[in-house]
């Protein structure tokens, strides 16, 4: 019996596979270049180990301490900045939304000009605008809320605009064949189309504001980074172990419960 | 005339709104939000916004060598990420191991790192490594690992049984299954989730930075510690152009595979 080989692969087909990888490499070795890989602190597996042995024996004495700047208390100040903030940028996004949504009524000028603001928005480092609204408010959670609910526009604006765009056309059609005016089409035909849209999409962008949130204090926006940053320089690994225990908890608990309801929306 | 049935009673949705305006008036006392203070303040923020708006050109030259070295960093980050990300995610595919215990007790791992933020994982890893850019990268390779580790696994599980069985009635092994009848229907997949996570890891780095992790991010820092507003403007605007540039080839180089 002869046993047949398979068919080799087209040849134009095998040389721009090779040439990719040829690239892919090249691009990688490059990378490398000028990277200190080896210039690692003396001390690191020490420091490794200091914290492993914190993120075992947590600082338990320091979950509640009454005094306000507990873990409870910055904890629960961190998700109240992520949902203000996400409630103050979803209110802003939604004028952004209608500009940026590419519909077949408008200009495409006018939406194209609409996303590439929103597109200047989400790449504006969150950390740069804390900062400015850090001089203009004072340090604390109140820079954190505005940082959160400016920076939050850039990506919520766009997905609501992307739920505008996909919106089915024929709901309001029926609602003006059946003697409705513009008032009725956007009552009865697109809020009802895009509510369920919106809700789920801040409750995502909520989840995101809640890293954001709690990552802010490390520049003094309120919330749990404040005494994280402060723990860590002080290298009280005891304590960077239970703030640690006490983001992933939250942030967990924060990603389910609003899973939950988006599953249920959608 | 026909009258139009009743909703019934949604005590569901009055629920949710006494939920949000508690909410509302709760996290506005914990965070001291005071929105008439901020208008009233509005012109702080307004001359620092000015001027970010007059960058100082002259400084592009300096910028120039930190920025490479961000996107050094994301390009590391990103393919060590993703090639630890490979076989665990394989690992944690219910339709290649089959031990119960075994994918809950490594996708619980994944979901634990998914939950870190990057610049918490850049702050940790500047405390154990140093200052410099092997912080960010291993901050970045983390990141990475824990976003596309995710795709990966559910791209893996809603692939054709149909390959796989039939490799398997003609007497192959593990290794032969994932080489001939799971990988060739993920690759496409997972090279448009490593260059998305790319596309993320290009801003993540720019901030990195900030702690101590290389990359432009120092410099933003200084630049906002001195004050220099000009320059962080024409940092933001240099990191701007970059993640437009890099989006746009990304997205082009991800169309060209799907």
């Amino acid at each position: 019996m002869k046993t047949s080989t398979l068919p080799d692969a087209p040849r134009a087909g095998r040389l721009k596979k090779w040439a990719l990888w040829i690239v892919l490499i090249l691009v990688i070795a490059w990378s490398f270049t000028g990277m200190p890989l080896l210039q690692i602190k003396d001390n690191a597996v020490e420091v490794a180990g200091a914290m492993f042995s914190g993120l075992i024996h947590p600082d338990w004495g320091y979950v509640w301490t009454g005094d306000g700047e507990d873990l409870v208390s910055t904890l629960l100040q961190t998700i109240a900045i992520a949902f203000i903030g996400t409630f103050i940028s979803a209110i802003i996004s939604l004028p952004f939304a209608f500009w940026a949504a590419n519909t077949k009524h408008k200009n495409w000028l006018v939406s194209r000009s609409g996303k590439i603001i929103l597109t200047a928005i989400r790449t504006f480092p969150e950390i740069v605008l804390a900062l400015m609204f850090i001089k203009a408010v004072g340090p604390g959670a109140f820079a954190g809320v505005l940082a959160v609910g400016v920076h939050s526009v850039g990506m919520l604006a766009k997905l609501f605009s992307e739920a505008i765009e996909n919106m089915d056309g024929g709901a309001g059609e029926s609602v003006i064949a059946a003697g409705g005016n513009r008032l009725d089409v956007t009552m009865l035909a697109s809020f009802p189309q895009l509510l369920p849209e919106f809700v789920s999409n801040t409750l995502y962008r909520f989840e995101l504001a809640i890293r954001s949130a709690s990552i802010l204090g490390i520049i003094g926006a309120g919330g749990i980074g404040t005494p994280l940053i402060f723990a860590i320089s002080a290298r009280a690994w005891n304590r960077v172990g239970i703030i640690l225990l006490g983001i992933i908890l939250m942030v967990t608990l924060v990603d389910y419960v609003s899973g939950a309801i988006r599953k249920r929306l959608v | 005339m026909a009258e139009l049935p009743k909703k019934p009673f949604a005590w569901q949705k009055w629920v949710l709104g006494v939920v949000m305006v508690v909410g509302l008036i709760v996290s506005a006392q914990a965070t001291g939000t005071n929105l008439p203070m901020f208008f009233q303040n509005f012109g702080q923020f307004t001359i620092i916004f000015q001027q970010m708006l007059a960058p100082d050109w002259s400084y592009t030259a300096y910028v120039i060598d930190p920025l490479i070295e961000t996107i050094k960093m994301a390009i590391l980050g990103t393919i060590i990420g993703s090639v630890l990300a490979f076989p665990y995610a394989l690992l944690v595919a219910r339709n290649i191991v089959t031990n119960k215990w075994v994918v809950g007790i490594f996708r619980f791992i994944l979901n634990v790192i998914r939950t870190i933020p990057d610049l918490l994982l850049a702050a940790i890893f500047v405390a154990i490594v140093g200052i410099g850019p092997v912080a960010g990268v291993i901050t970045l390779a983390i990141f990475t690992f824990g976003m596309v580790g995710k795709l990966f696994y559910e791209a893996v599980e809603t692939i054709d049984e149909g390959p796989i069985e039939a490799i398997k009635a003609a007497g192959a092994g593990k290794l032969e299954i994932i080489r001939f009848a799971v990988i060739p229907q993920v690759s496409n997949y997972f090279v448009s989730y490593v260059l998305y996570a790319f596309e993320i890891n290009v801003r993540a780095s720019t901030v990195l930075g900030y702690l101590g992790a290389g990359g432009i991010g120092v410099f933003l820092q200084r630049a906002l510690s001195q004050f220099r507003y000009d320059r962080v403007g024409l940092m933001v605007l240099v990191i701007f152009v970059v993640v437009l540039v890099i989006d746009y080839v990304s997205g082009k180089l991800r169309e060209a595979l799907i």
